[in-house]
């Protein structure tokens, strides 16, 4: 049997209890247990950012964290940023650069982009491409998604 | 793997060494190590999961006479923006800016990097030409027992190190170095970013009117463990860093390391990257 316990968190904006095993992923969790799959497995460890969400403000794969480790804390995932009119210009700005083919990248690429962009809100093409190291796209070479990124200039807050 | 029968989630210190006395536990940090190696079968959980985040005493870097403590939670992204890192320690900062992703950095702590005692671990080898050392808390009666140790003897192969079951990592304690202090930090790889080092080297000392003392040089990926290199301090101490002194010393570093074959290079090549960047670094340092 495996052993189950029982956290409470919350996500995007809404108080949820869960029992999950405890040696279950937090993305293993939104996905299997919850049903929220706007968040991507690519690779399950690390390496590709296709699972990124935010925990109490910071971005974070969301395949390495246990998910009893949710408990009590602040979880966001791209369909609670959805949602959100502050990310209105990320999303535009996606359109409008066409950042987004296949759109396998772009829930993880948004939810990177928004937390970098809460940090450095004039973030120039450098130190965004910094930001999104941890971030694979197979598609667009990431020049629109850098220039979409950069064309937010101050419009996230 | 086995599945653990109990998790616990401590909110103080106390708990969490009481917890740890039967020793059949796996401690969780931010879980970047645990949640790979668990899943891929290559660490078994034991009987009880605990989960070590919601421990206060854990976190915070902070002066202390003329010392900083960094305790174990500390993040590596919290280390890089930590004023009296930078101020102090930027040979710590310039490594955590070559660590992983910067979702990665948002949850790997300093005490799992540690405690996972990898050989190429990013944050080992300038915390080892600090010298740092490492603080430990267990409760072999009924009260808290804490003691700590130089880093440069705590590991003892690949993911092992001299922590005893019972014990938690509290924290590491750097003093704050005097005047004319140098520190630099290399890692070399494949791509800037989500890199395993190839090798890496920290060199650190006192360097006044040209000469270097008190001199510490670390070796990162090229033994089972992040190692000091001995000889290399000692061909250096005192000297002058001439081309002729720079040449010799970096020739005695590539003889001193014994790396190994594996997949992301040949041990000749990771001896021949220690003396070119050694060689590389010091010259940096001659002419700063
Ligand atoms: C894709 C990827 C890229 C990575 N890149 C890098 C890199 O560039 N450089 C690098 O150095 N590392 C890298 N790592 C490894 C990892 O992120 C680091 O080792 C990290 O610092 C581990 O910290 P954690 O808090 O996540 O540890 P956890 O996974 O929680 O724990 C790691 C180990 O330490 C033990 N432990 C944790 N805290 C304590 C404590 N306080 N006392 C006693 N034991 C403890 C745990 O039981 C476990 O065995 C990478 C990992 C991944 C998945
Ligand atoms: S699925 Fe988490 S980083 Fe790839
Ligand atoms: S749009 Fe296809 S992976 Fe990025």
């Amino acid at each position: 049997m495996l052993l189950k316990h029982d956290i409470e968190f919350t996500l995007n904006g809404v108080k949820r209890q869960v029992s999950v095993d405890v040696t279950t992923n937090t993305l293993a969790m939104l996905r299997d247990v919850i049903g929220l799959t706007g968040t991507k497995y690519g690779c399950g460890e690390g390496e590709c950012g296709a699972c990124t969400i935010q925990v109490d403000g910071v971005s974070l794969n969301s395949c390495l964290m246990f998910a009893v480790d949710c408990d009590g804390r602040d979880v966001t995932t791209i369909e609670g940023l959805a949602n959100d009119s502050k990310a209105d210009a990320l999303r535009e700005a996606f359109v409008e650069h066409g950042a987004v083919q296949c759109g396998f990248c772009t829930p993880g690429m948004i939810m990177q982009a928004d937390h970098l962009l809460h940090k450095h809100p004039h973030a120039d093409a450098d130190s965004v491409k910094r930001g999104i190291e941890g971030n694979l796209c197979r598609c667009t070479g990431y020049k629109k998604i850098v220039d979409a990124i950069v064309a937010v200039d101050g419009a996230v807050k | 793997m086995t599945e653990p029968k109990h998790y616990f989630a401590p909110t103080s210190l106390d708990q969490a060494v009481e917890c740890l006395k039967d020793g059949d536990v796996t401690i969780l940090a931010g879980g970047t190590d645990l949640t790979p190696q668990s899943q891929s079968g290559k660490l078994r959980i034991k009987q009880t999961l605990m989960n070590i985040r919601r421990v206060p005493e854990l976190t915070g870097i902070t002066l202390e006479g003329d010392e900083i403590r960094i305790g174990a939670l500390t993040t590596i992204t919290e280390i890089m923006e930590n004023a009296l890192v930078k101020q102090h320690f930027p040979v710590l900062v310039e490594a955590c800016d070559h660590f992983a992703s910067d979702q990665i950095r948002n949850v790997a702590t300093l005490g799992g990097n540690i405690c996972n005692a990898s050989p190429a671990g990013d944050t080992l080898i300038p915390l080892l030409v600090l010298d740092a050392s490492v603080e430990l808390a267990s409760m072999p009666e009924a009260t808290l027992y804490r003691h700590s140790m130089p880093l440069s003897t705590f590991f003892v192969g690949p993911g092992k190190t001299r922590r005893s079951l019972c014990e938690l990592v509290t924290g590491v304690r750097i003093r704050v170095p005097g005047p004319n202090h140098i520190a630099h930090f290399h890692k070399l790889g494949t791509r800037p970013a989500l890199d395993i080092s190839t090798i890496s080297i920290g060199i650190a000392g006192t360097l006044k009117e040209g000469i270097l003392s008190n001199v510490r040089v670390a070796f990162g990926a090229v033994a089972p463990t992040p190692v000091r290199a001995s000889q290399t301090e000692k061909a250096l101490e005192g000297q002058r860093l001439d081309a002729v002194t720079i040449g010799k010393v970096a020739g005695i570093a590539r003889d001193e390391v014994k790396p190994i074959d594996d997949v992301r290079a040949t041990a000749w090549y990771r001896k021949e990257m220690i003396h070119n960047i050694t060689k590389r670094m010091l010259s940096h340092v001659a002419q700063a």
